[in-house]
Parts: structure tokens; sequence; C-alpha cells
């Protein structure tokens, strides 16, 4: 029998590998090798005795098939013990929020006191893969007995054959890309090309300014093997209006609004948090860095809503709690794209979509802009898939005691192929206060973008550890 | 800013940013069409529109979210007393969009829903076309089907747009065309997504975002940022190089003439008038063609052929209607039982709709084959790529296969399509009734058995029905509904709507041997049999029967049906309704079927089906069979007066509700010739009585199955007496 433990459960720290452009100075290594980067980084920012770590858990959106339990591969690499399991877990852009909520859901049910949660992804190099036709030839000689088989079979290879099969350009069940996805929100809401660079070129400001001022603290240097040391992001670029301005629209041709440069780059990196019940982290003498309250996970329609999971979850995760808009003081959402960003907030503050799409009697309320992704986000600071679920929880728990606050918020919506039926909740856990809310998800590979955008969205509270401060 | 301060009816615009913005919203009906009052008004407009300075350009839009402009108005050319009536008309569209054509600023249209025929007319004589993709979206010319022809400049710009085998093939098939082929072939310029729900409806925000893009695109062809040419491929340039070449067109000309001849039997003029403008405006130029057009659409318009094909567009229309009103409660969970040709078309139908389907049958062989069927009519549609692998797989959860009547207490109506047995369907009807909840609705899928002795098995007959599909169910467009005396409106209404949710035209039928569609078809095949025994051989008669315009053979028709179900009907009519239903000696059917040419299922029937072999052969052990019963000129009228004197007495004995119900299930049910427009068109177009005088002649040498029935005598009697006014 379990026993649920009511107890809190606490974010000890969180650190990420710098996020790169891909193709840029990782395109050599492989997602293990990343993620080896930030478990290691972990181990020694914290110094937490690797036999005490009950269970390991990492995200991956774009699996490497020799590696297919990155997990382990990382976590044996990073010197963790090797008596320690690992699983790797995958749910688009939000992977490493359900390697989080998985970890808070091991504690909670009692398994486990201490476990290191992460995500990597890795765009530099992805499965391409033969056609299907080719394939079923290649493993038909492995099986041809004669050399009369074998030659037959090579035979009838055709020029078909060679074609190769590369990861899938558009989301599997509506066969849309998220790209073209959010060039149809952006326009349902009305938000416009200006709206849209205006709100990337802040996102790129405010983490350049954070960049500057140190405040991107969970960023651990990367030695690339045999090459140089890697310590910063290198996707942060404020330019001009009139720079972006000048791009043409990646998606929707000619009449579109989202560009490269209103959109989230693939990006290579990693990240990983330690959790731990507050028990045991204050027994082992450590100073938690939030209390991680609570989560939700909501889906919508994978076509019209994909990316409207925020909106959704939001509210869900402030009621749950008896919160409001005005008690948050931090927010971190997952900017997928500037668009998507944009339509999010004007769905929250549209009482029509509130009473049409929601079943509420009136608007959401939109978050204040001076509390909302003020040390940049997934649009300068780039966005490898699985890990930035991480970065946002660190980056909330940061933000929290720099500024003084007292409750987070964070949000990602996700692609999903597995979404189907709307508004369908799932993972709830006794007394957590942190959300996560999912839409659907939508793969984008190709066209500048060689990319998988996922939109989670992952609402997480927390709450500054005042009580721990107390305590010391 | 907006001058739009005098409020038109059907039209209205106002100014954005120098662009004059159309908005088309006829007050009064769901769709826009090109009506008078609609071509006054944007007469007027144009004019404002051309004398304001200020004006850089304007779109052209629908308020409506289905419907740009779904053609001209019919009532408009139905109103005409003569050709030249109709010409005029014509020449009027012409001259207006020939100015729109020149228009001193450029005019984009931006198509949301149907364009079809004066409305696609409309939108090619503007400078630039957007299109949405929504599903409601179809762009085409399809006036042919209404025996007509493009006649507003269709087939002068067609060609020049879309090159010469292009615009043929658009304007000889009529067909619609969805907006990524109309991007493909140069129909539009630009295709905009549709939205989903945001700060308004979905479908006010797409119209919305179509109409933001059109102001763009109108700007940047005024200021020239865009421009309409667009660079023409290898394979444009080599076909534009061919096209030039005089032969090559006659070749042309010549070839899509056969081809028409072949498949219209001359039965249809339209199709070789279009032929004639295109000609006409290529090789003449285009104010000749322009001519050719005009005029050929006035004589057309008067044709007994276009009259019966528009007759048929509006009983067509007629017949998408519930009028019984709407039914207590939705079909939600429907069950089919057997899972045979008929039943398994039918849940195929039905899950196309996501309505929640069981399919039962007696047999794992059965069922398989079923879900099997299933299975590749929405595999074929992925291969087409009118749906994706997600959108056929997720249909067929819908489809639940099993052998037992699990999940029929949910159910809210339950078709039956075993065999055709009347003791078999007692059986069925009693377990079903067992397992089924009070409101469930039996319907069952007979094509002969009467309603009401099926029902006398069950406890519940208000709730009895009859739903006559035909196949292939997926294909044939027709729905024959039965209803007996005891048959509750709600019933009805019903068994309309699960028959409208899956997209059949449907007529309602009062209950009796053969209801009204395998009744005619039995009296026809009947005389096919006996014309068969006088030593007219299949193929003869096929080409006999097709001549007059029904798409499928009289002797292929039988095989098709499947010649034991043939002669099981024409047994049980003959005995039921007497001697009318003589002619052909029933053991000629039956002998067939002993020696197994039971037709296409069993490999031979009349004819013999091979896999490969495309031209079929005459079944040379039927020949044998029909030198033994050898019993002439006439066959056609032969042919059609039995299937036309039965319609008109299932219309005198009720059970026919009226004339439209009668030619349309005719012609969707047995493909009855369109050109004729059902039986009961004929009826008035050819003359009751001269019809009546060639019955009498037959009747002399044949007997009382060509005697006329009553109400025919009636009509011929009184030429005023008209089925259709």
């Amino acid at each position: 029998t379990f026993v649920f433990r009511m107890f809190n459960i606490v974010l000890v720290d969180g650190v990420r590998t710098p996020f790169l452009l891909s193709g840029t100075s990782y395109s050599d290594l492989m997602p293990h090798d990343l993620g080896r980067g930030a478990l290691q980084g972990l181990l020694n920012r914290t110094g937490v005795p690797k036999e005490i770590v009950d269970h390991i858990i990492y995200g991956i959106v774009i699996q490497e098939v020799k590696t297919s339990n990155v997990a382990r591969e990382a976590a044996l690499g990073a010197g963790f013990s090797d008596k320690t399991p690992a699983h790797t877990v995958t749910m688009a852009c939000i992977s490493s929020n359900q390697a989080m909520t998985s970890a808070v859901g091991l504690i909670a049910a009692g398994q486990c006191d201490v476990v290191v949660a992460g995500g990597v992804e890795f765009m530099s190099d992805v499965p391409i893969r033969h056609s299907r036709k080719m394939r079923k030839t290649m493993l038909s000689l492995n099986k041809a007995k004669t050399l009369g088989q074998r030659l037959s079979l090579l035979g009838s290879i055709r020029m078909g054959h060679l074609m190769p099969e590369l990861p899938a350009v558009a989301e599997f069940s509506t066969a849309e890309s998220m790209g073209h996805s959010a060039d149809r929100l952006a326009a349902a809401f009305g938000v416009t090309r200006v709206e849209q660079d205006e709100y990337a070129l802040r996102s790129h400001r405010l983490a350049k300014k954070a960049q500057d001022e140190g405040l991107l603290s969970d960023i651990i240097s990367f030695q690339v093997p045999g090459k140089n040391i890697i310590s910063a992001d290198n996707g942060i670029r404020p330019t001009s209006m009139e720079q972006m301005g000048k791009l043409k629209p990646a998606f929707v041709k000619p009449h579109g609004t989202v560009t490269a440069a209103n959109s989230s780059f693939l990006t290579d990196g990693a990240s990983a948090v330690l959790i731990m019940s507050e028990e045991k982290a204050l027994a082992l003498g450590y100073k938690p860095k939030a209390y991680l309250r609570d989560f939700v996970y909501v889906s919508q329609d994978p076509k019209d809503q994909l990316l409207l999971g925020p909106t959704y979850a939001t509210p869900k995760v402030l009621e749950k709690s008896g919160l409001t808009m005005e008690d948050i003081d931090v927010f971190e959402f997952h900017e997928a794209f500037a668009g998507q960003i944009v339509a999010n907030l004007k769905a929250m503050d549209s009482d029509w979509f509130a009473q049409n799409c929601m079943g509420r009697k009136s608007k959401v309320g939109v978050p204040p802009m001076e509390k909302f992704n003020t040390w940049g986000g997934s649009l300068s600071l780039g966005h490898p898939f699985a890990a930035t679920g991480c970065r946002l929880v660190t980056t909330v728990a940061h933000r929290l005691q720099k500024e003084g606050g007292q409750y987070g918020v964070v949000a990602a919506c996700a692609a999903g192929g597995q979404v189907f039926l709307p508004k369908y909740t799932y993972a709830q856990l006794a007394r957590a206060d942190t959300e996560y809310s999912r839409g659907a998800t939508v793969q984008v590979f190709l066209v500048h973008s060689f990319g998988l955008f996922s939109v989670h969205v992952l609402c997480m509270k927390m709450t500054m550890c005042k009580s721990v401060q107390k305590h010391f | 800013m907006s001058s739009s301060l005098l409020a038109r009816t059907y039209a209205n615009y106002e100014i954005k940013d120098g662009v004059a913005v159309i908005r088309i919203n006829d007050p009064n009906s769901k769709v826009n069409t090109l009506s008078k009052p609609l071509q006054a008004e944007m007469t007027e407009i144009l004019e404002e529109i051309w004398g304001n300075s200020a004006v850089k350009g304007a779109v052209l839009i629908s308020s409506k979210p289905g419907s740009f402009i779904a053609g001209a108005d019919l009532n408009m050319i139905q109103a005409c007393k003569s050709a030249e009536e109709v010409t005029t008309l014509s020449q009027e569209g012409q001259k207006m969009f020939d100015k729109i054509e020149k228009s001193p600023i450029p005019i984009v249209a931006a198509i949301n829903g149907s364009c079809l025929g004066g409305g696609l007319e409309f939108a090619i004589a503007c400078q630039y076309r957007l299109a949405t993709k929504s599903k409601k979206t179809v762009l085409g010319t399809p006036e042919v089907m209404l025996g007509l022809l493009p006649g507003a400049g269709g087939t002068q710009r067609l060609p020049k747009m879309l090159g010469i085998p292009a615009a043929f093939d658009m304007m000889l098939t009529g067909r619609n065309i969805r907006p990524d082929k109309a991007k493909k072939m140069g129909l539009v310029h630009q295709l905009v997504d549709p939205l989903g729900p945001g700060l308004k409806s979905p479908e006010e925000a797409t119209i919305q975002y179509l109409e933001t893009v059109a102001i763009e695109a109108a700007k940047n062809l005024a200021n020239k940022k865009l421009s309409v040419k667009k660079e023409k491929g290898l394979v444009q340039k080599l076909q534009d190089m061919v096209m030039g070449l005089p032969f090559v067109r006659k070749q042309i000309y010549n070839m899509v003439t056969k081809k028409v001849m072949g498949q219209t039997k001359g039965l249809y003029p339209a199709p070789l008038k279009i032929i004639e403008c295109v000609q006409t405006g290529i090789e003449k130029g285009t104010t000749a063609g322009s001519l050719a057009e005009s005029v050929n659409f006035g004589n057309l318009a008067m044709t007994s052929e276009s009259l019966a094909l528009r007759g048929l567009y509006h009983g067509q229309v007629a017949c998408k209607k519930n009028n019984f009103g709407s039914p207590a409660r939705d079909v939600k969970n429907l069950a089919v039982l057997g899972a045979g040709l008929m039943g398994a078309g039918i849940a195929q139908v039905t899950v196309d709709k996501s309505v929640r389907t069981i399919l039962k049958d007696t047999t794992v062989e059965g069922l398989t084959r079923g879900q099997q069927q299933v299975y590749k009519g929405l595999n074929d549609k992925t291969k087409k790529k009118a749906i994706t692998s997600f959108q056929r797989d997720t249909t067929m959860s819908f489809l639940t296969g099993q052998l037992d009547y699990r999940g029929f207490d949910q159910a809210d109506m339950v078709i039956e399509a075993v065999f055709e047995d009347l003791n078999v369907k007692h059986k069925v009807i009693k377990e079903v009734e067992a397992v089924i909840p009070p409101h469930c609705i039996f319907a069952t899928n007979t094509s002969a058995l009467p309603i009401k002795e099926i029902a006398a098995a069950s406890k519940r007959p208000e709730k009895v029905i009859g739903m006559h599909y035909f196949s292939p169910v997926d294909k044939m467009q027709l729905l024959e509904i039965i209803t007996t005396d005891k048959t509750s409106k709600d019933t009805t209404a019903s068994a309309v709507a699960v028959g409208l949710k899956q997209g059949k035209i449907i007529i309602v039928v009062g209950d009796g041997p053969g209801f009204y569609t395998t009744r005619c078809l039995a009296a026809m095949l009947a005389e096919a049999v006996r014309v068969l025994q006088e030593g007219v051989g299949p193929k003869k008669l096929d080409a006999l029967t097709k001549g007059l315009g029904f798409p499928v053979g009289g002797a292929a028709l039988a095989d098709e049906v499947g010649i034991d179900v043939a002669a099981h009907v024409a047994e049980d009519l003959g005995k039921a309704l007497g001697s009318r239903f003589g002619g052909g000696n029933v053991e000629v059917l039956k002998t067939m079927v002993q020696k197994g040419y039971k037709g296409r299922k069993s490999g031979k029937g009349c004819y013999v089906y091979e896999k490969k072999s495309k031209d079929k052969k005459v079944n040379p052990g039927v020949e044998e069979i029909l030198k033994n019963h050898k019993s002439c000129t006439d066959v056609q009228y032969r042919l059609l007066s039995r299937f036309v004197n039965e319609s008109v007495l299932c219309l005198q004995e009720g059970i026919l509700p009226d004339p439209v119900q009668g030619d349309i299930g005719a012609v969707f049910g047995l493909g009855f010739p369109p050109c004729l427009g059902g039986p009961f068109r004929f009826v008035d177009s050819f003359g009751a009585d001269k019809l009546v005088q060639k019955m009498h002649r037959y009747e002399e040498v044949y007997g009382n199955q060509f005697s006329p029935c009553q109400l025919l005598l009636d009509h011929a009697k009184d030429s005023n007496k008209r089925f259709h006014k």
C-alpha cells in the first residue's frame, strides 16, 4: 500500500548548459553529451552526494536511437552512481516539465526523497532514415540465405528506394506545421506583424539585459570536448524593428506574420534540477530555492487551439489554490512564437473567448507585463524543446529570490499528437500547487527552421521558502 | 471615411485605406446569386468607385460564411420566354464583366465559400483572386450539368487563363475544384487559411482575415509591389508553343468532340456548344466568341434537356430538406445488422459523419469482409488525399464490429441489412426488439419486401420504417424511405435526419410491393428480358438502353443487381401485382440462376466477368437459354414506357407523394436518363398523348403490360394537365 506523504516538495537548485543555436559550437556532440554536462554541473553546484540520489528522470523530444534511454546514458557519463535508476520521458516541449512532475509524484508517493529531473534537446543532428521501402529491403537482406536471394533483393532496389525520410514537417494528427498554426492563431486574434516583432524584440532586449547583469546564474559552463569552453547563450540578438521588419514570412506566404525573427529558433541545450522533500533537504543542510506547489495539465483541440494552453491552464491553477492573478509576483511563460504569446494575452483579455471557448463567465485577465518574462524567454534565450521546462522553473525561483516575490507561475504549451479530446486534464497531485496545462504539439521542421517547436502549457506555482529561511 | 451611407440591399461598400471593400449579401437567401438587382447595384457601386479618384483598388467579398456567389439566379433564366431574352441576359453579364476586366484600378475577388457558375465568371474577370482553404470553398463551372454553358464570358476567359485542355476539362465536367487545385492550375493567385476561434467565431474571423489580406493585395497591386504576371514554367511554355499550332488545336477540338459524343451519345447539346464557343473565340477572336457564347446560351436555355436538368437540380435541393420536422432525439448511436455489401456501405457513410456505429454480423468471415470494405472505402479517400490517414483512423474508431448484441441497449436506431427473406427479417426484428431501448427506431433496408409485412412481427410498428439504400452505398446518392400507415411522424423525421446526415438525397414514399423504385425497375427489366428473348443480344440491348441515356445498359444492370435478386423480385411482384409485370418469362431468369449465372457477383450472368479483361463477353450459356425461350423494333420506347407507366401508377396510387420525388428517385436511384429529367418530366415534354398512343400499339401486340394507367390517360386527354408546372 502507498502512503501519500503530506509534506512539502522543494526545488533545491537548477542549472542548464548555455543554449546555442543548432549547428554552432555543439554541432559534433550527441544528445547525452549535453545531458551529461547539465547533470555534472548540477552535481558540482549542489554538491549532492551521488549515492543519496534515488532516481533520475530526463526528457527528450527528438530521440537519438543509439541512446534511447538518454537519462541513463547521461547520468552514468556524468558520474552518478550506477545504482541509481534513470528513465526518459517525452511530452513534446514540456518533456522536462513531465520529468519534474514525475519526480514530484515519486516523492509524494513515498517512493523517493531525492530526485534529479531535467531534459535535453539536440537539433544539430536529427535521425534521417532510409525510406520504408529501402528499410524493408535491407531487413529482408539480413534474412536472405542464398546469393541468388540476395542478388534478387539488391536488384529490386529502384531510385525511389533511395529517397531519405526526414523527420515529420507537420503535426501528425492535423498535417499542419506549428509555425503555420501559430500564424493562423495570430490572425484569429488580430495580432499584427508589428506587435509580434515588438514582443520578440522585447524578449531579446530583456535577455540581453539579464545576461549583461549576470542574472542568468542557472548557466554552468560547458567544455566542448577538444574545443573551447562555452559559458553563454548565443541566440540573443537585440536588433531593431526595421531589421526585423525586412524578413519575409516563414510559413504562410506571402501574407503571413510569423517570421524567423519572431519565432523561437532551433536550439541545442540541456537542463537539470534537484528536487527533494523539504524534510530531506533541510536534514541535508540545503537552503531550498522554492516550493513546488501544484500543477495542472490540460489538452485542447490540436488544430485551432494548439497554442492556447496557457490561457486555459492559468486560471485553473489559480482557482485551485485560491489565488488570483494579482497574487502572482512572477510569470514565466514559454515563448514558442511571439504571435502565440500575444494571442494568449489577447485571449486572456477577451470576454468573448472566455464565454464561448472556455465556458467562463468573464475573461481570465492578463498578467502585468512588468512581471512577465522579464529576463527574456524562449524567443531570445532559445528553446531546446525538452530542456525548456527546467529553465522556466529555475528562472521563476531565481526571479522570486531576486525580486522578493512570493508566488510564481510557469506556463508552457506543447505540441502533441496524442491530444485529441479537448479539455482533458490529467495528473493531479494531492497537495502541490503547480500547474501544467497542455495544448497540442507541433513539429516544425525545415523552412528556415529545421525545428520542432512544442508548446506545452505548464503552469507552476512556487512560493519562496520563507519558512526555510526562518530556520537559518 | 465610409461613403457607403447610401445603403443598398444586395451589395454595399466602404472605403478602407484607399481600397473600396464591396460586400455582397443577399438578404433573402442563404447563398448569394447573381440576380438582376444584385447586378444593378453592383454596376452602380462600380461606377461610383471608378469615379472616385481616392479609390486605388477594390475588394469583392461576400458577408456570408459559406457562399461567395453560388451562380446565376436560375429563376432569372426560368422567367425568360424566348432564347433571345436569355441571350440578352448573357450579353448584359458579358458587358459588366468586360468592364470589370478593363477596370482602371485593380479589383481583388476574395473568395470564401461556393464560387460557382456566374460567380466564378465574375471572379475571373477580376484582376486578382484570393481563396480561403475552407472546406466550403469550391470553384467551378457547373452550367453543363444544367444543360447550359458559362454564359458570361467563361468560355472566352477560361481557355486563356488555364490553357485549352484544362478549360475544357473544367467546363465539360462541371466538377467542383478545391482551393489547392485551383491554385495549382492558376485559377486563383493566393490562398488564405481558415481561422479557429479567436476574438470572434471562426467564420467571422476567417472572413475578416480574408478581407484584410485582400485589401493588402489590392494596395500592393495598385502600387505595383505585386504583379499578376507569373513566370511560366518550361512545361507551360512548351504547352503554349504546341497550342500555338492550328493543326494541334484542331486535333484537340476533334478529340474532345469525339470523347463528348462517346459519353453523351449526342443526347446532351450543351457540351458540344461549349466546344463550339471556345473554338470560335480562339480561332475567330473574342468578339465572335462572345457572340457565339451568348447566342448558344440563349438557345440551350430553351432546350428540353436543360429544362430537365434544371428540374432535377431544383428537385434535388428539395429532397435535401427534412419536411417532417426535427426528430425528438438525435441518433447518436446507430447499429447495422448484416455486414454484407449494403450493411458495410451503410456503416461507412455513417461513421464518415462521426456517428458511433455498431456493425453486427453472424459470422467472423462476414464481419471481417464488411469491416475491410469500410476500411477500403476510407483508405481509397486517403490515397486520393481527400482525407489524411489520421482522419481515416479516427473515422474508423467510430466503428465497432461484433457478433453479439452488446451495446444495442444504447442504440437510437438499428438498420437491418440481412438476407431478403421475410422469415429471417421476422426473426431479426424479434431478437433486436428484445435488446433495444424503447425509443430506438428499427429501419429495414429491403428492396422489395413490403414494410408492413416485416413490421407484422414487431411489438412497436410505429417505430418501424423502410430505408432502401442503393448499391454501392457510398457512391449512390439516393435513399428511398418507406413509411407504413403505422409509422409515426417522429420515426420518419428521424430516418430522414439520419439519411441527410449520411449525405443522401431522400424521397419518402408509401408502402407497397417494390415501393417506388424497385417497382419501376422491375417493370422495365421484365421488358428487357422479353427483348432478349426476342433475339436482341445483351450487347445490343445495352446499346439501346444506353442510347436512351441510361448510364448502364439493361443487361449489365441485371448483372449488377444480381440475376437471383431480379428473379426473386420479378416473381414476387408478379404475384402481388399481376400480369402487368409479365413480359419476359421469369423462367429465363430462374434457369440462369439454376445454372449459377447470378450476375457479376458469381462471375457470370448475361456477361462473363473476368478479372482483368475490360471488354466483357456475352455469356454463351445465356445465349443458349435465350434460344430456347424465343418469343423488333421500338425496343427503347417499350422499355421506357413500362418504366414511366409504373411511375405514374405509383403517383396515382399514392405510393409517391409528388412527381418531384418520383423524378429524383428514378434518376438518382435507377439511372433514369438525366436528359429526360425523370419519368414525369419526360411525360410532360414528350406528351402524354403521344406516349399513350405508342402504348396502345404495344398493348395490341404484347398485352396488358402496356395498358396505360388512369392518371396517364387523364393527362393524355387534357394537354393542360402537366406534372411539373
